[in-house]
């Protein structure tokens, strides 16, 4: 045995099933890499059963359907019914569009258990803009309200950054007026595609101070009935987040080729991940280099390694560190112990005054050309 | 708080909740969207058993024959069914 791997490794308790890089919008701060475009070799209807059962065999319990737009997917309707079948919880993450009234009902008759529905922004406008498409906004109103009306559970999910996290309030009158469950507020986390649009995406400090009162003041009016949740970005703290709960700890990522990952974005890292075309998933989370590169916390450097708080934020997220020092085992710069916490503050400093305009780089496939080796 | 449970009331699980027994945590759990909450032992006891058929004071007097050892179970019985109607895993008419 490789002496290296925990003994005790618990099975993964989320499984996401990133079933395509196709999807009809091009919002720019998508999480999907760069270079989707050039991904291809999806996995077929009977790979994707497979790696549930055996996720599932292992003690998964969540499973999210995600992309891309899972709804391209033909299959999708399928890989539901089977995953009611292994006794999972599915999510259904969506733009909402592409569907319609007798999808909804066929994926509820199929077992799945609750939708997740992004929305770029309150207005149509705005939301179009971010989206990269004219009909999007229309749409998924009717989608949400549609998913409520055949009994889902509702999560809507806002992206927050510099150009719509002053509209807090109207977000949350529009969530509320659709009678969403849950609403998401994620400020965006600087990965992918949002990395390449950081400086426009950025939102000043005052910005997320005032969008932080209006929550508060939301949560307070709504009490129960909606919860809202707020994502709290990262850059403006000065102690890195627990990435992921731990490299391998209980999150499982499957992406459309069929590459696992111990996170969405970790497929940037220069390190092997195991292919389920090759792995199987239980062997692939105990014993493939990639999801053991960062279990525990043998691989901390200073000054992670000596830190008092190092069981608390496992010296935070891999990918930012690699993103922003160049080596993924650096502390994550966010934290301001790291000698490179400079690299957060002097992009926040560029963040707090007027940010020179330039184009969005919107997320498809000629930018996803244009932009792979960049 | 238990005081405010009656014994009449028919407790029916939300919709958005799901009641599950997991081999893998060897416990009852309950799912919604994107996360879980594992019972404890009793919690699972009294949960699997609200199939909106049976009343509080039925599943009381299950539990009181199952275990009939445990002292105080109706009052803890009660407190928890106060915190799954305080949290809306469950409802009642």
């Amino acid at each position: 045995m490789n002496d290296t791997i925990p003994a005790e490794i618990k099975p993964p308790f989320w499984l996401l099933a990133e079933l395509t890089y196709r999807c009809p919008l091009q919002c720019p701060y998508c999480s999907n890499p760069i270079e989707f475009a050039s991904i291809k070799n999806e996995l077929t209807t009977d790979d994707w059963l497979r790696v549930m059962r055996e996720a599932r065999e292992m003690g998964a319990v969540q499973l999210g359907f995600s992309g891309g737009e899972p709804l391209v997917r033909e299959d999708l309707t399928e890989l539901v019914a089977e995953a009611r079948r292994l006794g999972f919880y599915s999510n259904l993450i969506t733009s909402g569009v592409g569907m319609n009234a007798d999808k909804i009902a066929a994926l509820k008759t199929a077992g799945l258990d609750h939708i997740q529905i992004s929305f770029q922004a309150s207005s149509a406008a705005l939301n179009n803009y971010f989206a990269g498409s004219d009909k999007a906004f229309s749409q998924k109103l009717a989608m949400a309200q549609e998913v409520k009306k055949q009994g889902y559970p509702m999560v809507l999910n806002f992206v927050l950054h510099r150009g719509n996290v002053d509209q807090v309030d109207q977000i949350l009158e529009l969530s509320a007026q659709l009678q969403a469950d849950y609403v998401e507020l994620a400020n965006t986390q600087y990965y992918g595609w949002a990395f390449h649009n950081r400086e426009q995406l950025l939102p000043s400090r005052e910005q997320l101070q005032k969008a932080e009162v209006l929550v508060n003041q939301y949560r307070e009016k709504l009490g129960d009935s909606m919860k809202i949740i707020f994502v709290v970005p990262d850059y403006y703290e000065t102690r890195p987040k627990r990435c992921m709960n731990g490299w391998g700890d209980i999150f499982l990522t499957v992406t459309p080729d069929g590459t696992a990952l111990p996170c969405h974005s970790a497929r940037q890292l220069p390190i092997e991940f195991p292919n389920v075309r090759d792995w199987s998933i239980a062997d692939l989370w105990r014993a493939s280099p990639g999801f053991n590169a960062f279990r525990g916390d043998t691989w901390m450097r200073e000054p992670c390694r000596s830190c008092p708080e190092k069981s608390r934020d496992l010296g935070g997220c891999r990918c930012q560190a690699f993103m922003l020092t160049g080596d993924a085992a650096n502390a994550d710069p966010v934290c301001d112990k790291s000698p490179q916490h400079h690299l957060i503050t002097e992009s926040l400093a560029k963040a707090q005054g007027e940010v020179a305009e330039q184009p969005l780089i919107f997320r498809n496939w000629q930018n996803s050309q244009r932009h792979s080796h960049t | 708080m238990s005081d405010s449970v009656n014994d009449d009331w028919i407790p029916r699980f939300n919709p958005h909740f799901r009641l599950q027994w997991e081999p893998a945590q060897d416990a009852y759990v309950l799912l919604y969207p994107e996360g879980m909450i594992k019972l404890n032992f009793s919690g699972g006891e009294i949960l699997c058993r609200c199939d909106g058929e049976k009343s509080v004071g039925q599943v009381i007097a299950e539990l009181r024959q199952k275990f009939p050892e445990t002292e105080n179970i109706e009052a803890d019985i009660k407190e928890f069914f106060a915190t799954a109607f305080q949290r809306r895993w469950l409802t009642h008419e």
